[in-house]
């Protein structure tokens, strides 16, 4: 085969070929290797253009006819930040060695970087597939990417919208709000309880969250079971509830059952194999008692209750009065 | 009309070209219309979800109907802006893949359905088939029980020569042996310039 004829040839299987003789003085270059290629390589010298980093380094053409036919990992000196990977054979004149150059998987850089086309490579070449299929999967990855934000968008939207503490069960800041109102604009007489937890952070912090959870479901199994079907016992902060009782607006009663769920929840609540002990204090308001009561009046005054009985001692019930606004306040 | 099933359900990457088309083209009244007309209970579909094959051909029934446009017409609409509107710029880019020429991107019109699944693995589209009568006719056969894809792919093909800068003349030649046939007339292979197209490009 003339020489001539080899070259072409080698130009359309592997137009990233460069061929050198034993001097290692390059000869020949396909298209898509002098494209590439920082400087012209005609001339120079094979070793002082590329660094042969693997098997390991190759200093000399000697060394580099050993290796024959192993994957060679190489890179320009002077552009030492694209990796290639090669193969070296004998070519058909005596002394002659070729060598194939590819990308690896650098490809998709380099063509950016090179202005590759199609026809910068073989025929049978997979680099054009395999870029496809980069910005085919990068662009399903992207319309997926929006989906995940928008499901995570309408899922944040329906938390906001739900009624339910999920880790009690019980209703939320949301529901009870609307209770209220609902109460309030149907003028039925009721009561309003505000519960904070006592000693619950203790448990919290030596027994461990976990430890928590459970007594707060305890806490609302206990609240749940201590009213009836038509009150509504929610879970308004970490360890606050809010009760509202229905009619009667007796005070006796109401005191009744609130004296009962605080007794309930001084009874040690196993967990594991040990005893949380914690109790509740309880701040009370009557809707009746005001000529034209708001929600948040109600919920402030009980909350004013609430942190009378604290001061008390722990562990009480108390109905709120005009004089604890004031210390609430101040507090 | 629209009828038969290939597959059991369409997907949603196709339901959303549809929408995407009528929005960008006629605006968003236009498509809720279309949608409420249709019946099908929401105005969004999810490009990475499946729908029910029998959507589309009814949402398709109520865009012809909102806008008084005939079906064929309305698809081959639909093809050019797949391919050609800015807002979709993706699969113009995906195509251009097939052949550095016109000649060689109608070639790679066989391997689309499994260029399709290579992309997104349940997308599925009719097998396509070119037959080539000389080095300046071709005729597409596109196998579908679904009618109007043949459409689709006239209004594809349009806007994919006009991309290469080739002029062809294209002419559907209706349902023959259980295909919609296409048959190009390519009259210059070279016509125009043709949009750039480069390998490396990043789309955003």
């Amino acid at each position: 085969m003339s020489e001539k004829k080899c070259y072409k040839m080698l130009d359309v299987l592997c137009p990233m070929h460069v061929i050198f003789d034993r001097a290692g003085s390059i000869n020949a270059a396909g298209p898509t290797a002098r494209k590439i290629a920082p400087d012209d390589l005609i001339g120079k010298n094979f070793l002082d253009v590329f660094e042969i980093k693997r098997p390991r380094e190759i200093k000399s053409i000697d060394a580099l006819l050993e290796r024959t036919g192993v994957r060679l990992n190489l890179r320009f000196r002077s552009a030492q930040n694209r990796q290639l990977k090669g193969v070296v054979m004998e070519g058909p004149e005596p002394g002659q060695l070729i060598v194939d150059l590819s990308f690896g998987i650098s490809v998709v850089d380099a063509v950016s970087e090179f202005d590759l086309t199609a026809a910068d490579f073989a025929v049978t070449d997979l680099t054009v597939e395999m870029l496809y299929l980069v910005e085919a999967k990068s662009a399903a990855m992207d319309a997926s990417r929006q989906l995940n934000e928008r499901l995570q968008c309408a899922r944040e939207e329906a938390e906001q919208q739900a009624l339910t503490d999920t880790l009690t069960g019980l209703k939320n800041r949301r529901a009870i709000d609307q209770d209220i109102l609902a109460a309030l604009a149907a003028r039925e007489p009721f009561a309003l309880m505000h519960a904070d937890l006592d000693f619950f952070k203790a448990v919290n912090d030596t027994m461990g969250h976990a430890a928590g959870d459970h007594v707060l479901q305890e806490v609302a199994r206990i609240m749940t079971n201590e009213t009836r079907e038509v009150d509504s016992v929610g879970r308004v902060g970490g360890d606050e509830f809010v009760i509202l009782l229905k009619a009667p607006e007796d005070p006796e009663v109401i005191d009744r059952i609130a004296r009962r769920i605080i007794e309930k929840l001084q009874t040690p609540i196993p967990f594991e194999d040990k005893l949380c002990r914690i109790s509740g204090s309880v701040g009370s308001v009557i809707a009746g008692d005001y000529l034209n009561p708001t929600a948040d009046q109600l919920l402030g005054d009980a909350d004013a209750a609430l942190y009378a009985a604290k001061h008390a001692g722990r562990g009480r019930h108390v109905f709120f009065a005009p004089h604890m606004r004031e210390t609430s306040q101040i507090a | 009309m629209l009828a038969g099933n290939v597959s059991s359900y369409m997907h949603g990457l196709i339901n959303r070209g549809i929408q995407r088309f009528v929005i960008d083209s006629y605006g968003e009244a236009n498509w809720l219309a279309a949608t409420r007309q249709a019946g099908i209970g929401f105005n969004d579909f999810e490009a990475m979800w499946t729908y029910d094959d029998a959507i589309t051909p009814r949402v398709l029934e109520a865009v012809c109907d909102v806008l008084g446009r005939p079906y064929d017409e309305l698809l081959e609409d639909i093809g050019t802006y797949i391919v050609s509107h800015s807002n979709v710029e993706a699969l113009r880019r995906l195509l251009r893949f097939g052949g550095v020429t016109f000649v060689e991107f109608l070639h790679s019109l066989d391997d689309l359905p499994d260029r399709a699944r290579l992309a997104v693995s349940d997308l599925e589209i009719p097998r396509l088939e070119l037959m080539e009568d000389s080095a300046e006719r071709y005729s597409l056969r596109c196998y579908s029980e679904m009618e109007g894809w043949g459409s689709l792919f006239m209004g594809v093909l349009r806007a994919m020569a006009d991309d290469y800068g080739a002029l062809a003349f294209l002419e559907h030649k209706g349902m023959q042996d259980g295909a919609e046939t296409i048959e190009i007339a390519l009259l210059e292979r070279e016509y125009a310039a043709g949009r750039e197209f480069e390998l490396g490009a990043r789309t955003a």
